[in-house]
């Protein structure tokens, strides 16, 4: 002990190098953490930005509102106001009509077009608005020989102008907008002709070209993928439900059941698409199912749902306290009675919280549908259930990969505006799923 | 009648059959129900379950098998001379399932008599009726057509007529059980406990279609082409006029590339968040933070891809690829394994944070009792003793990883190929799963059936993964309590 230095006295507030090392290394760790949890929580708003601030203009589109003449002469020779016989005229009947419609709106208003053919002029409607146009004369023939309203869409670089997509340097090099055109779009603006406006087409309208995205909507996704969740709610609930009942109340342990226990546990970790190849194997090539019909992609998002709503169950039916069942059985219920009088109901809940969860995953799944076809272009809405399972269709998170998949940079903000909808939709599953649990929830 | 409707009629049979057993028990007790073995409603339910139950599953059983028999059948009538050249009995045969659903149309549209109409010009007539056929009609297929239908129009009735049978035995049977003495709630109680059992068995019979399908159709891939060239060549490069190389290797290292970029930023930020939450976080940041990681697990992998696109992607290639030199291509290895590494985040942190918290707080106080600091507590108590548990959640999540199929195809390109640059586009597994199957293929080509020994791959891959997770975790947890 004698050969110890002499201690050195000194202030318990004064720290010495080590502590301090130690101390930093505590701060240091300490900011770790902070930096990872915002990192985690940065991403999020960044990923949750980007998508909303490159959707919201999916929403709002630039439309040419017009009076357009329906010329008898051109539309309906008879006269006889017989939609069979009007089906003669094509759309492109109807596309010149709309031509001279936009044309002489101009010259009425007294704008000049020097340099600029008709044609050209006309080029700033979008190529679909002539079959919008047909269908509503088709759908009322007494329309013909009046002068109506028609709002129809503008050409998708000339939306895209407005958008800031297209710049007059780029019309130059692009062969499907001209410069001139460009500034006569802003004239017409400005003259209230064309005007940038909320888009229902965008939600209920159907898919459209690859060459037209102004016209391209998200109709026929969004019913096949409710026309899923149909299915799904309807194969999942009561199959989920009924495996969680027997494994939580009536299973022996054995052999049998470990077998399903293991399964179970294991299907939860089967990536996604595996679920797609067996859609595509068993319910498309072996069970000769229609392909890209809701009915196949339902069926393998219920396989897939399955796990998420089994656990779920079982959480819940885990958590109704025995004493209930006591009671229950104490009183003369037979186990079954028990089961589907007492304990069911008050697990209820619970299960349906867990089924909306599944369902809000199903909804969002789509690297097992792209094996089963519906990446098909679709354009027909499917028919009304039970007929219309097995029709083709799209499905929401699919149609947004399809419009990536386009080359015409627009494609790439509705791709963006169809998330949107899909996160509109999760979020209000989730949102139900939190109330639910929320008001029903009971602790025992 | 169609299966929908045959499907209603049974449920209305069910449905009679619970009131009129009912009431046929209350009448049999001359309306004492206290009489009677079990409550009224048990013998109304005892007649309905027998009425709906085997019917509507023999007429499932039925739906899936008249197709492949009478496929069966009339693929017997069609010779060889039938099969034009380049083309297969499986084209013709759908040729010929097209041709008579075509011939529905045509009937429905009030065509006089589908069997009349001539071949030569059946073409035209199926496209007016928008149904596009490859070439003309030939009689022979046009004969195996109208067999298709005719047969399949007797298998519809002949169903029909099974199922409403069936439904009717089995409500008959039922009800002649009735006397007051039918113990009625044991025999329902004994059919519900069957289905539940029933219902159950779908996860295996799940597990077994998968591994089956993977397994049949792998097995036809490599009588095609040889498993060596598959396990060991080092080029992909499938060639739709068949003489392709379909070596898995770059596809693998793609695979593991992008997830292995992944786990390097889901691993650290995941593992320090948990850490974070766990142990340093006051309650209020805790309970907005833990949820908002856990919105990242919730959201759809489109969402992410699509990020990956057209966020990341030029956002990597402008500002580090481009001025470092390193490649010029949006999607690449770095996108897909970054936004990917962004979407695991959560899979770490949530379970590492279950497990952090499950050390029980007297290791903590042993620990601050020496002296310790709490950084110092973490390093070396918590942490080894969560270990077990964090490899586990780290593994999982490479499975996952692994699996994953829409942030690859978005993100990371479509060359296959084996490089170091972390800025090339590769491809992976998952990516060549989905182009092999979704393009207009013939289906037995070994271009096409690729897919399902990738398919294989990747299921044994992510199984092992996850059983390798279960082991470590039950194997190496300590036991506190």
């Amino acid at each position: 002990m004698t050969a110890q230095a002499a201690p050195t006295h000194r202030s318990l507030y004064r720290l010495d190098t080590r502590t301090k090392r130690r101390n930093a290394a505590e701060k240091r760790f300490r900011l770790y953490g902070l930096a990872a949890v915002g990192f985690g929580v940065l991403a999020l708003v960044v990923l949750l930005s980007s998508v909303l601030a490159q959707g919201v203009g999916a929403f709002r589109q630039t439309f040419v509102v017009m009076d357009v003449m329906l010329d008898e002469g051109v539309l309906d020779k008879s006269g006889t106001r017989d939609p069979e016989v009007m089906k003669k005229v094509t759309t492109i009947g109807y596309g010149k009509l709309l031509q001279t419609s936009l044309n002489a709106e101009l010259a009425e208003k007294g704008f000049a077009v020097e340099g600029m053919s008709a044609k050209d002029v006309g080029a700033l409607i979008s190529k679909e608005a002539p079959a919008q146009l047909r269908d509503r004369v088709l759908a009322d023939p007494d329309l013909v020989g009046q002068t109506i309203r028609f709002k129809a869409y503008a050409n998708g670089r000339i939306d895209g102008y407005f958008k800031g997509r297209v710049s007059l340097q780029s019309a130059e090099l692009d062969s499907n907008v001209t410069p001139e055109q460009l500034r006569l779009a802003d004239t017409l603006r400005a003259a209230g002709i064309m005007e940038l406006s909320f888009n229902p087409g965008f939600i209920f309208g159907p898919d459209a070209s690859e060459l037209r995205p102004e016209a391209a909507g998200l109709g026929v996704a969004i019913l096949g993928s409710a026309y899923m969740m149909l299915i799904v709610l309807a194969l999942a609930l009561p199959l989920g439900v009924a495996t969680s009942i027997y494994l939580e109340e009536f299973a022996p342990r054995n052999k049998w059941t470990d077998l399903i226990e293991v399964n179970i546990a294991n299907l939860a970790a089967v990536p996604s698409i595996v679920f797609g190849i067996l859609g595509l194997a068993v319910f498309i090539n072996f069970a000769g199912l229609p392909q890209s019909s809701p009915l196949v992609g339902g069926l393998v998002l219920t396989l897939m749902t399955l796990p998420t709503i089994i656990i779920a169950t079982r959480a819940a039916l885990k958590a109704v306290p025995p004493s209930i069942k006591d009671a229950a059985l104490g009183i003369g219920a037979s186990k079954m009675q028990t089961v589907f009088h007492h304990v069911l109901p008050l697990a209820m809940p619970g299960i349906l919280t867990g089924t909306i969860i599944g369902l809000a995953q199903a909804l969002g799944e789509t690297a097992p549908l792209l094996l089963i076809g519906m990446v098909a272009f679709v354009r027909e809405y499917p028919a009304a259930p039970p007929e219309g399972f097995g029709d083709p269709a799209a499905a929401l998170p699919v149609q947004v990969y399809n419009f990536t998949q386009r080359a015409d940079p627009a494609f790439i903000e509705r791709a963006s505006g169809a998330i949107i909808v899909l996160m509109v939709f999760l979020l209000a599953m989730n949102l139900l799923a939190i109330i639910l649990r929320r008001r029903f929830e009971r602790r025992w | 009648m169609t299966p929908g409707l045959l499907a209603l009629l049974v449920l209305a049979i069910a449905a009679a059959g619970f009131v009129i057993g009912r009431k046929r028990a209350l009448s049999a007790a001359s309306g004492d129900s206290r009489s009677l073995h079990s409550l009224p409603g048990y013998y109304g339910q005892s007649v309905a379950l027998f009425a709906a139950v085997p019917a509507l599953v023999f007429l499932a059983g039925w739906l899936v098998l008249q197709p492949l028999l009478i496929d069966m059948r009339v693929g017997a009538t069609i010779t060889p001379a039938d099969i034009p050249q380049g083309s297969s009995q499986s084209l013709v045969m759908s040729d010929v399932r097209r041709i008579a659903d075509g011939l529905d149309v045509l009937a429905a549209r009030g065509a006089p008599d589908t069997a009349s109409l001539d071949p030569a010009t059946l073409r035209s007539r199926l496209a007016e009726a928008g149904i596009a056929l490859g070439n003309d009609v030939k009689p022979a297929i046009f004969d195996a057509a109208t067999d298709y239908r005719a047969r399949a129009a007797k298998g519809r009735l002949a169903m029909t007529v099974a199922v409403i049978a069936l439904s009717a035995a089995g409500f008959a049977y039922a009800f002649s059980r009735i006397t007051p003495a039918f113990r009625a709630r044991n025999v329902v109680e004994r059919f519900i406990k069957a289905l539940l059992i029933g219902a159950s068995s779908v996860a295996i019979l799940t597990t077994l279609g998968i591994v089956l399908s993977l397994v049949f159709e792998t097995t036809h891939f490599f009588r095609l082409y040889p498993a060596r060239e598959f396990f060991l060549s080092l080029t992909w490069n499938p060639q739709f006029r068949g003489g392709s190389d379909l070596g898995i290797w770059p596809l693998l290292w793609g695979t593991l590339y992008v997830s292995f970029i992944a786990l390097l930023v889901a691993v650290p930020v995941g593992i320090f968040a948990a850490i974070y939450l766990a142990e340093y976080a006051g309650r209020k940041t805790r309970a907005t933070a833990k949820p908002l990681l856990e919105i990242l697990a919730g959201i759809p992998t489109i969402v992410y891809g699509l990020f990956a696109l057209i966020t990341v992607g030029p956002m990597l290639r402008d500002y580090l690829a481009q001025p470092l030199g390193l490649g010029s291509s949006s999607s690449s290895v770095m996108t897909a394994g970054l936004v990917m590494g962004i979407m695991l985040i959560p899979f770490v942190s949530s379970l590492s944070d279950d497990i952090i918290n499950a050390v029980p707080q007297a290791m903590r106080d042993g620990s601050y009792g020496l002296g310790a600091t709490q950084s110092e507590t973490v390093r070396q108590v918590i942490l080894p003793a969560a270990l077990p548990g964090i490899v586990g959640a780290v593994l999982l999540a490479a499975s996952r990883a692994i699996g994953e199929t829409m942030i690859v195809v978005m993100g990371a390109g479509a060359a296959a190929k084996m490089d170091l640059n972390p800025f090339e586009a590769m491809t992976t597994v998952t990516v060549k799963i989905v182009s092999q199957l979704t393009g207009d293929t013939e289906f037995a080509s070994p271009e096409t059936l690729v897919a399902f020994a990738l398919g294989l791959t990747l299921f044994v891959f992510t199984l092992g993964l996850n059983i390798l997770a279960l082991y470590i975790v039950r194997k190496y947890r300590e036991q506190y309590e």
